[in-house]
């Protein structure tokens, strides 16, 4: 049978990575191929064109399309000001009486000017755009005008979900154990700059206070969806997140409402705590998937830049699983059987299914559907 | 190009979803086209392998071992390491490959017209009927100011724009105004940044000059029929073809594999077999089954992502298809309850719950996808957003599929002024011979009483009603291979793919509870009569089997009307299905659901009983 295919989330001490660091227009890469660089470190610029304003020189001027290039000043390509006259008629029978001008409402450029319909097109400045490196690394590849390849060894975590862009700070784990929530007399001025961890859940509360003592991030095993709502002031209706402007990231390991972070994350973050590490919040689920991470660099040798090859993750016997749906959510266990015939479940749905053992010494049967596997 | 059965014994058909890429296998044996295998495998058009040939070597690989299995031959072989054996030799290979695609988000459109609920609308059908969704439509009268229109033709990312507007003769200013617009936001195409952003442009022809000269040198323009060259008429089909044309040269090539792919799907003289939209096959085929059955047929394929619903109404088969982008059962889940608020969802839901759980539930699917519900308590919330998820879908489309539909349909001018205030819709659900539901939810709900619930709750079908599932979702499969056997597609498609359920009859309007709704005297196949004054408010499960009729004579209760007319008789034939005849005198116009639960759950309960949708446990 083809494999079943069950990717989970990445969780780990030790990875290679490889991040694209592109320009959204093409651009000047600033750095060259072996460079070291820092986190915060602009790797890349560009400008965005301006916002481009139509004008109907014309119909203003009260003249047909035609006839405008006898009263224009302007020309295409030309920098104008505020209120710099674009157009100016004679006024009656040429004498200047009556006389009617255009101004320009903005600092700009023309771009261009139809004899068609009159209109005139004008550009206000191009707005900058700077990408920063986001992990410290060394530059393995540049793209000419579009931006660079950096690599680094990192511990890492993948979130199952986010909010929030980009951003850096010191990790401190605030909540005593992977099941327990951090409170709001937990957090001061102290934590500024900071990327707090919290266990099974994260209040709004919490998050609020977060936000004005200056964390920078906040990971956490739960979020409720009630509290999302209430702080992005919306319903996320299509998980496609990351351009929030809340002032605060927000990585969730394994989903909405109150549910235990992974053991083995909660450790990982303990082992880390006081490290400096890149996290960004953004998620697409679909077309293009992607997750919320936190990067945490590692001191690395050239030689080790050795990314793994592209695999699917696959379910076998001994496999590491957890179970991403009732019953059982969160559980974590062994694949003991994969029994290749349709098996019927509670619901009656006729599923392939998996056999697995439990942390906790008990079995259970589930869908093959609703677990993913955990690499080692 | 059409084979016939001398040179098509086998093909491999696939569909290369969102998430999933299904293959089927297509076989003449004994004398006919039938369906005999399926596998599946996930989609790889994502990181890590970001080719969508792997999915569909994986999905094969899975229909070359069952294959195996099945006719016990270990010699039946349709892969060779990294391609598909095209042609056929002996167990080795098929004749044919051909496959469809809505992969990386399928076809993203934006359209432009001068008049939005004019040639605007016009240009949306066109992009819609080729298998699209529409971003956005972006009209000069739209209320929307013009800078506000280049900031969105800059925000979107569209695979291409569709440019209509102007009758052919008329002003050209405002259609010209437009293309400037277009032309100063220089929109980037959503794949790639190598080419240019294929624009077609099919409004007044007395503009296409001055359109060459304004986005002649900034966008691959390709002029085309205007799709509304007077008033009156309206000409889609050159424009839905120039469409076609751009997604397999622009759009598939850009996507990662699609290249290898498009190589692929040969026939048997090794002729390319252009790969297709999903949608647009799925439309294909609907129109199909209207004309060859010479009946109205109303479709819908609810997907993870989105709900398309597809139909073909009225003396002319007038098409239409409607994408609700942002309605689905996984990715879009969330966005369902964001739409159609908790209270419309519970209101399906005979037990209690909590609400912050449902809600946390919602959004845990959302972010893991292709997770099932094990419990059964979890089938019983999906399928009630389901029915949310379809009703949202309907109207939406009730309120697109207006008159003046389909290509070169003529109309009065004093009709085409009126046509889109007053939403005169051409979906009549008394006249429907036939409701088609297709997609996870309702191909593979566990018992197909459940997919029968869904479609009644959410489409409220009335009079007589057929009601139909694609059994395992092979309709896209099918509109593909349209292409290159119109028979082998025909008879798979009547033979393997539509599983008949039965029919639904209902009578419309309301009267009170304790009133006779209707009086039904049924001839069934097993020799019984069912006799009985049905009170308002029942349902009714009776026994007729697939390929069964049962002679019927309907009579409604007074100011109802069950097809025939107000509190006239309907003589007919009930055809059955899987499921049976379900009558149901719940009302129509309106359908009223009561808002206390102590009222309501019992009902509901009472409903899914005689429906036979649940276990009992969770309705006793």
């Amino acid at each position: 049978m083809a494999q079943a295919y069950s990717p989970g989330l990445s969780v780990t001490e030790n990875i290679v990575l490889r991040k694209e660091r592109i320009l959204p227009l093409k651009g000047t890469v600033l750095v060259k191929k072996g460079d070291k660089v820092k986190a915060e470190d602009l790797v890349a610029e560009t400008s965005l064109p301006g916002k481009v304003l139509p004008l109907n020189l014309a119909n203003k001027l009260g003249v047909t399309p035609a006839m405008l290039s006898d009263f224009i000043k302007v020309e295409p390509g030309q920098q104008i000001t505020k209120n710099q006259i674009l157009a100016e008629n004679k006024g009656l029978f040429g004498l200047g009486f009556m006389k009617n001008s255009v101004k320009s409402p903005i600092d700009g450029e023309v771009e261009s000017i139809s004899k068609l319909t009159g209109q005139v097109l004008l550009r206000e400045p191009r707005i900058p755009v700077q990408v920063k490196a986001f992990i410290d690394g060394i530059i393995t590849k540049v793209i000419e005008g579009e931006g660079v390849e950096v690599e680094n060894k990192s511990a890492y975590v993948q979130g199952i979900f986010g909010i929030g862009g980009e951003t850096f700070g010191t990790i401190h784990v605030l909540a005593k154990s992977p099941d327990s929530q951090i409170s709001t007399d937990m957090l001061s001025e102290a934590n500024k700059g900071q990327i707090i961890v919290s266990g099974n859940m994260c209040s709004y509360d919490v998050i609020m206070k977060a936000k004005q003592v200056g964390v920078m991030a906040i990971i956490t095993g739960g979020i409720d969806d009630q509290e999302l709502k209430k702080l992005l002031g919306y319903d996320i209706g299509v998980a496609i997140t990351g351009h929030e402007n809340l002032g605060i990231t927000i990585l969730v390991t394994e989903g909405f409402g109150p549910i235990n972070m992974a053991k083995k994350t909660y450790e990982l973050l303990k082992k880390f705590d006081g490290h400096a590490a890149s996290i960004h919040g953004k998620t697409q689920i679909r077309a293009g998937v992607m997750r919320p991470e936190l990067i945490i660099p590692l001191p690395f040798d050239e030689k080790e830049l050795v990314v793994k090859e592209a695999a699917m993750p696959s379910l076998d016997i001994g496999t590491l699983i957890r179970v991403i749906r009732q019953p059982g959510f969160g559980k974590i266990g062994r694949v003991t059987g994969l029994p290749e015939l349709l098996t019927v479940v509670e619901s009656e749905t006729k599923v392939r299914v998996l056999e697995a053992k439990l942390e906790d010494g008990s079995t259970i049967v589930i869908p093959r559907a609703n677990v993913e596997v955990i690499e080692e | 190009m059409q084979y016939d059965h001398d040179r098509l014994t086998r093909i491999i058909a696939t569909d290369c979803g969102s998430t999933t890429t299904k293959a089927i296998l297509i076989e003449y044996i004994d004398g006919e086209y039938r369906q005999t295998v399926r596998g599946e495998a996930p989609t790889t058009v994502e990181a890590p392998l970001n080719d969508v040939t792997s999915g569909v070597l994986n999905a094969v690989q899975e229909l070359e071992e069952i294959a195996r299995l099945k006719y016990n031959n270990p010699n039946i072989k349709f892969i060779d390491t990294d391609h598909l054996i095209i042609p056929r030799n002996g167990d080795i290979g098929a004749d044919a490959y051909v496959s469809t695609s809505s992969a990386g988000g399928g076809l993203q459109m934006m359209v432009t017209g001068v008049v939005a609920k004019m040639t605007g609308e016009s240009a949306e059908r066109a992009a819609l009927g080729a298998g699209a969704i529409v971003m956005d439509l972006i009209a000069s009268n739209d209320q929307r100011l013009d800078h506000e229109k280049i900031e969105r033709i800059r925000q979107l990312r569209p695979d291409m724009i569709l440019m209509a507007g102007g009758v052919d003769g008329g002003t050209t200013k405002h259609v010209l105004e437009m293309a400037e617009l277009v032309r100063a936001a220089d929109p980037r195409p959503r794949l790639g940044s190598s080419y240019k952003l294929p624009v077609i442009y099919a409004g007044n022809t007395n503009a296409r000059e001055e359109i060459k000269s304004i986005l002649g040198n900034s966008v691959d323009l390709i002029i085309t029929d205007n799709i509304r060259p007077t008033l009156e008429v309206e000409n889609l089909g050159p424009a839905r073809d120039k469409i076609h044309d751009l997604f397999m040269e622009h759009v598939m090539a850009q996507a990662p594999g699609y290249n290898k792919l498009m190589e692929w799907t040969i026939g048997p003289d090794g002729v390319n077999v252009p790969i297709m939209p999903t949608p647009g096959a799925v439309g294909n085929i609907m129109q199909t089954i209207a004309k060859e059955e010479q009946i109205e047929v109303l479709g819908v394929d609810i997907g993870g992502a989105t709900t398309d619903v597809f139909s073909v109404f009225t003396k002319e088969f007038i098409f239409n298809r409607t994408v609700s982008a942002n309605l689905g059962m996984s990715y879009s889940i969330s966005n369902v309850l964001a739409s159609t608020g908790l209270p419309n969802i519970l209101r399906w839901v005979p037990f209690d719950i909590d609400q912050a759980e449902l809600r946390n539930m919602i959004k845990n699917k959302m972010i893991r996808p292709t997770t099932i519900p094990n419990l059964l308590e979890e089938l019983v919330l999906e399928q009630a957003i389901a029915k949310e998820a379809l009703r949202l879908a309907f109207i939406q489309h009730k309120s697109f599929a207006v008159s003046l539909k389909g290509t070169q349909k003529t109309r009065e001018i004093s009709e085409a002024f009126s046509q889109s205030t007053s939403g005169d819709t051409i979906v009549d659900l008394m006249s429907l011979s036939l409701l088609v539901g297709s997609g996870g939810v309702l191909s593979h709900a566990p018992r197909r009483h459940q997919s029968v619930m869904m479609m009644i709750d959410a489409f409220l079908p009335e009079g007589v009603t057929r009601l139909a599932v694609d059994s395992i979702f092979m309709m896209p499969h099918l509109g593909v291979l349209a292409e290159i056997s119109i028979k082998a597609a025909t008879e798979v498609f009547h033979k393997d793919c539509l599983i008949y359920l039965g029919t639904c009859v209902a009578p419309v309007g309301k009267i009170k509870p304790d009133k006779v709704a209707l009086s039904a005297k049924i001839e069934l196949p097993d020799g019984t009569v069912f006799n009985e004054d049905i009170k308002f408010g029942e349902l009714r499960l009776l026994p007729c089997g697939l390929n069964q009729t049962a002679k019927a004579v309907l009579k409604p209760g007074s100011g109802l009307d069950v097809g025939a007319g107000k509190d006239k008789p309907l003589e007919t034939v009930l055809h059955g299905g899987v499921v049976g005849i379900v009558l149901d005198t719940r009302g129509r116009n309106p359908f009223v659901l009561p808002t206390e639960a102590s009222v309501r759950v019992p009902l509901l309960k009472k409903w899914m009983r005689e429906l036979k949708a649940y276990p009992d446990q969770i309705i006793s």
